[in-house]
């Protein structure tokens, strides 16, 4: 995360400043206030405020994961720990031509599987599409899921990935992390890994924190950094969500 | 109030009972707090933005907020019937009013917004203490809201006004007139009044109540504060 900020932690209704309201910001009377709790940062004349705590809000272009809640004809109902529910249409999801006569859509995907999928789009009134078109998305099977303040998935992704990636090397586990707060895990170290997410969610506030969970891992693991990086990019197919 | 000036609990006329708040108290729910004043104490959960149930409650436009303000049966010193009463409809109602106007709703349109009050021990000002409980149970749950609410009583006793009406007060006193207020806009979003006065009087009844909602005020911020930036300059 960057230092170069002035970050301030803030509240509801308190004054950041005479400028333009962006983000998480109102302004009135020509000032800006807070309109959560969150940090407060200021970027040209613009006010913004990162959240701290509150529920998922869907966003364009967003990677989620998603338990499918409904099958209909041509396509699935996906819960997305949101107040919303998406819509994975058949083709936004499969690539080959389906015959729907003949097809049970459960082939694909079951209830209750999970899945990584895109936001394509949010319209006005909150209807949400889905799309597994893009290389990264697929269903996820097997290993185990932890939901997370979807406030704090950019401090367990990290400064281009870097603190996922740290904590997937380290413990050798698949880990995809959904912008909506759902976090899969998926391998041998998957208690640790699970600790790690855990304690970088409740610690998001503080610095040099990718050190300090290196540190741990170390600790609980009994391995070098090192070591494990010079193996080479054993698991540099498992993306994480951008 | 006795002659010295002092009154029955022994604090002046525009004293505050000891308060205390604290922010995240439950766990499940998605924000929370507690808030007492003195011997009354509540509790506040807020769940949401979620689906509304049952369906033909959302709005298109915006979220809906649903207050449910509850009083256990033990809070009282005679044990009261558990359920909604009136009383607790109307308090519901107008609690959801008093917060309805610093939230932005428009931004979670068909979402609600459900915000429960458990009163676990009553001694005056309750609805005050909840609407105070809630305010914070809504910033921590990271809903957009113009800022927080602060909420008391003030009040005729013996033919003098006091602030934050108590106890045996309550019970003697002529008048007790509750007040939530959003400091940011020096506005006034609950107002209610139980008792007779002139519109002189009223007017210093009400200037008394909002000087101690600033003070209620400052003990929120800082319940929030306590919570979100405690851990912000420890380092790792």
């Amino acid at each position: 995360m960057s230092e170069e900020f002035d970050r301030k932690v803030v509240i509801p209704g308190e004054e950041l400043g005479e400028g333009i309201a962006s983000y998480n910001a109102y302004e009135e009377g020509g000032k800006v206030f807070s309109r959560v709790v969150g940090l407060s940062e200021k970027r040209g004349n613009a006010f913004l405020v990162i959240p701290l705590s509150g529920v998922y809000n869907p966003k364009k272009g967003d990677g989620v994961i998603g338990k499918i809640s409904e099958v209909s004809f041509s396509k699935w109902v996906v819960d997305i720990n949101s107040p919303y529910q998406s819509v994975l249409p058949l083709n936004e999801a499969v690539e080959e031509f389906v015959d729907l006569t003949k097809t049970d859509l459960t082939k694909f995907f079951n209830y209750g599987d999970m899945v990584f999928a895109e936001i394509t789009s949010v319209s006005k009134n909150k209807n949400i599409q889905l799309s597994m078109h893009d290389r990264k998305c697929r269903k996820l099977r097997e290993g185990r899921l932890i939901k997370v303040v979807p406030a704090k998935v950019p401090r367990i992704i990290g400064k281009n990935g870097s603190m996922v990636e740290m904590i997937k090397k380290l413990t050798g586990t698949q880990i995809v992390v959904g912008q909506n707060g759902i976090v899969w895990i998926k391998g041998e170290n998957e208690v640790v890994a699970t600790e790690a997410i855990l304690t970088v969610e409740r610690m998001s506030q503080s610095h040099g924190l990718t050190d300090y969970i290196k540190n741990m891992l170390e600790d609980k693991l009994g391995v070098k950094s090192e070591d494990i990086i010079q193996e080479g990019e054993k698991y540099g197919e498992e993306r994480d969500a951008l | 109030m006795e002659k010295n000036g002092t009154r029955f609990d022994g604090r002046k006329h525009d004293e505050l009972r000891p308060m205390e708040a604290k922010v995240g108290v439950l766990k499940n729910a998605d924000g929370s707090a507690m808030f007492r004043l003195g011997n009354t104490y509540a509790i506040a959960g807020v769940y949401g933005p979620r689906e509304v149930h049952p369906k033909h409650d959302e709005n298109a436009g915006k979220a809906i907020l649903r207050v449910r303000y509850n009083m256990a049966a033990f809070s009282t010193k005679e044990r009261s019937r558990p359920g909604p009463s009136r009383r607790s409809q109307e308090i519901s109602m107008v609690t959801q009013q008093a917060l309805s106007s610093v939230v932005f709703l428009e931004e979670f349109p068909k979402a609600a917004i459900d915000v429960f009050i458990e009163v676990i021990e009553a001694d005056a000002s309750t609805r005050c203490v909840g609407l105070n409980a809630a305010a914070l149970a809504l910033a921590d749950a990271g809903i957009p809201m113009k800022g927080l609410v602060s909420s008391c009583s003030a009040g005729k006793v013996n033919g003098s006004v006091v602030l934050d009406v108590a106890g045996e007060e309550d019970t003697e006193g002529e008048l007790d007139l509750p007040v939530a207020y959003y400091p940011k806009k020096d506005t006034i979003t609950l107002l209610q009044m139980d008792g007779l006065t002139d519109r002189k009087e009223m007017r210093k009844i009400i200037e008394l109540a909002i000087s101690g909602c600033k003070k209620i005020s400052e003990v929120q911020q800082k319940a929030l504060m306590e919570k979100y930036a405690g851990g912000s300059n420890d380092r790792a």
